[in-house]
């Protein structure tokens, strides 16, 4: 008997037999008729950055490399985070003095309830993207898993200027190479999490963090 | 008091081997109702208008919308032809990565595969992530009763899609699944679940929801999602959410299972930079949705994330039939819902009249082409064919068109009778926009074959923006219409 597997892929080619043989996909010219790279200087593209992430209602702040260290604290101490959760290979002078970490590990693991009941969670990303206001992370360094930017209630993602791109292809383009060799997840965040199932009016955090707050290095 | 067991209604019968789940015959009926249900045509205008509005504002500020939207037919158009090798190939991607695939013909495999793995885990409660392919083959109803002695717990934890499952209801929208409810019937319901008197207030209704989805989220043994798309060379999924909860059902169980039609492919993993900007756009008026996930197989070695065991479940239920036919592209959709919210008809009856998991004008084309035309032959007729939705699609499918075809071959069948003809008369002759129905009747010309290189794209693809309002409805003669009971 078939399996499904045979069936599927036989239902198909039946319905596409008139597709030439010879034709493989990349004989089919790709036209991209949009913009592939921004063409706007660095200021400009950070600049926007800024400005888009703001608009989804996140704190946003500029600050140089050296004021790093104190513009977590301050942000840290504003939120009265006691408990912080920190990723693996977060750097060590981001964590402030008198905040307790919680640093997760491959093991142990932080437990989802101590995720739950953290105060909040601080990490590094992949890449920004300035058309959209656009955070990504990978799970790469100093991010960590999803769950640690998912169950903590405020988020605070530092995002180095270098790592902001102009335009949503050129994230994918960046990202492409990584996903293909390790396979990571990679998230998108546009913004605190919100619903507006309820009559159309948004309420932020029904599942993810209900306040995100982004400080860009550079 | 006891939570409430969420609980589909089950006002049509069983059709557990008919492809979609619908009650589809009697949109005449169900329409009437819904037209003089004031409530329900406040909530669908509030919900459309905004919807329109916030789409037009977004797809205005991008100059390359018009460019998207064509690369976006191409690239379907292109899968579509070969969508054989980019299924085998995703396959091979996900295997590779140490995923399970299964290839399910229709409904009842995919049920039977995910039961079958539920008993093998077992798993007592499952969290799932809004998706439409489930909704179509009533999987949380089916596994329920198919393997009850499991006593499963299903919890959906889209907000909307978790109040529809406790109110025993059904979602009406792709994007809104209970546009049709209001505050106070959201209140009654989650009130009922909550055991006390919730305040009608959305801040302490979606608290109460946090909560008490957050008990699931950590408890379950196995996280259920859809996909917004799936890449042919890389084997990742993509999942859409404003929420997050995707994001949580794929990474807190120990076990993912990904329930994809098989129409979902795209080729490249940067395909994807064309379609999460159409989808987001034109669905919610939002630049992207706020969280945007790619999932590339189960937790890989020596990673700190994802789930344990993924599978991929490569669903058909009657999507092949359509391929290589006049009626491929509506195979390309990626509800997006702009053509529900755009819809005259839709606008006054809601999702409901449709009687079908998908409503609207995508609906009315795909119900009877997966169920089959005898099924479902009312839905064709509930169209102005005003080419509004055409107009909206981000990627271009000629809905109105597909419409008009299917009336034909009904004909030609001997499928329509008197009672359609003259229940969907009016549509008609109240909504027509003459202009656009003569674009649409010079794009019905076109060839309708599977992938030629250069076969022309239907209509003004090039000159799409998102400037149009919402055309105000010919309203009073169309409501006045149904209440005289035509
Ligand atoms: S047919 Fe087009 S407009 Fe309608 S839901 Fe699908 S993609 Fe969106």
């Amino acid at each position: 008997m078939a399996t499904a597997k045979e069936t599927i892929l036989w239902r198909i080619r039946h319905a596409t037999r008139d597709v030439p043989e010879a034709e493989s996909p990349e004989d089919v010219p790709v036209k991209r008729g949009y913009r592939t790279e921004d063409e706007a200087t660095r200021e400009e593209i950070v600049s926007r950055f800024a400005e888009r992430t703001a608009e989804y209602e996140a704190e946003v702040h500029r600050v140089g490399h050296d004021e790093l260290p104190r513009a977590i604290q301050q942000a840290l101490k504003r939120r009265g985070v006691r408990r912080l959760v920190v990723p693996p290979y977060l750097p060590k002078d981001w964590i402030p003095d008198g905040v307790e970490a919680m640093r997760d590990a491959a093991s142990p693991q932080l437990t989802k309830e101590e995720l739950d009941e953290s105060d909040g969670v601080l990490t590094g990303c992949a890449l920004g993207i300035a058309q959209t206001g656009t955070i990504v992370l990978d799970a790469g360094r100093a991010q960590g898993r999803r769950a640690l930017t998912l169950l903590p209630d405020y988020h605070l993602c530092v995002v180095r200027e270098e790592q902001i791109v102009g335009l949503v292809p050129e994230a994918f383009a960046r990202l492409e190479e990584m996903v293909k060799s390790e396979g990571r997840a990679v998230t998108f965040i546009s913004g605190p999490s919100a619903t507006s199932d309820i009559e159309l009016n948004r309420v932020e955090g029904v599942h993810g963090p209900r306040t995100l707050e982004v400080l860009i290095v550079g | 008091m006891e939570t409430e067991k969420p609980a589909r209604r089950r006002e049509t019968e069983d059709r557990r081997n008919e492809g979609i789940a619908s009650g589809v015959e009697g949109f005449n009926e169900r329409a009437r109702r819904a037209v003089n249900d004031q409530q329900l045509h406040d909530s669908i205008e509030l919900f459309t208008h905004k919807s329109v509005a916030g789409r037009n504002a977004v797809l205005n500020a991008l100059p390359e919308a018009p460019e998207l939207r064509e690369r976006a037919y191409r690239i379907k158009q292109e899968t579509m032809a070969n969508l054989d090798r980019y299924l085998e190939q995703m396959a091979d991607a996900v295997e590779a990565r140490g995923g399970n695939v299964f290839f399910a013909t229709d409904g009842e495999d995919a049920v039977r595969y995910i039961g079958d793995l539920a008993r093998e885990k077992g798993a007592k409660v499952i969290t799932k992530s809004k998706s439409m392919a489930t909704e179509e083959i009533e999987l949380n109803r089916r596994l329920e009763e198919d393997y009850s002695d499991l006593g499963l717990e299903i919890v959906e934890t889209d907000l909307g899609e978790w109040i529809a499952q406790l109110a025993g209801d059904t979602p009406s929208h792709i994007v809104g699944p209970i546009l049709h409810m209001n505050r106070k019937r959201i209140t009654e319901v989650l009130s009922r679940t909550a055991g006390e008197e919730l305040p009608p207030d959305v801040e302490a209704l979606g608290s109460f929801a946090r909560r008490r989805l957050r008990e699931k989220f950590v408890t379950a043994d196995i996280g259920i999602t859809g996909a917004n798309f799936g890449v042919a060379e890389t084997g990742t999924v993509a999942t859409i959410t404003n929420e997050g909860n995707a994001r949580l059902v794929t990474s807190v169980p120990p076990v993912h299972v990904v329930v994809m039609g098989i129409e979902k492919l795209v080729p490249r993993f940067t395909d994807l930079s064309v379609f999460v900007r159409l989808l987001a756009r034109s669905g919610t008026g939002q630049k992207l949705t706020v969280y945007t996930n790619f999932i590339t197989g189960p937790r890989g070695e020596g990673e700190l994330d994802g789930a344990e065991e993924f599978h991929l479940i490569l669903m058909d239920n009657g999507r092949s039939k359509l391929l290589g036919t006049e009626f491929e592209e509506a195979l390309y959709c990626i509800r997006c819902g702009a053509c529900l919210n755009v819809c005259p008809v839709y606008r006054q009856t809601g999702g409901h009249a449709y009687g079908s998991t998908y409503s609207g004008p995508i609906g009315a084309v795909i119900t009877p082409l997966l169920k089959g035309q005898g099924e479902a032959k009312d839905l064709p007729h509930a169209s102005s064919l005003c080419g509004a939705c055409w107009e909206a699609c981000p990627v271009g499918i000629p809905l109105h068109d597909l419409l008009l075809k299917l009336r034909n071959q009904q004909v030609e069948e001997g499928l329509a009778g008197k009672a359609q003809e003259i229940a969907f008369k009016g549509f008609e002759s109240t909504m027509k926009r003459p202009v656009l129905y003569r674009i649409s009747s010079r794009a019905g010309r076109l060839a309708q074959k599977p992938l030629k290189k250069d076969r022309p794209l239907p209509g003004p693809l090039g000159a799409w923006t998102g400037s149009r309002d919402l055309p105000p409805l010919a309203e009073k003669s169309f409501r006045e219409l149904w209440k005289e009971g035509i």
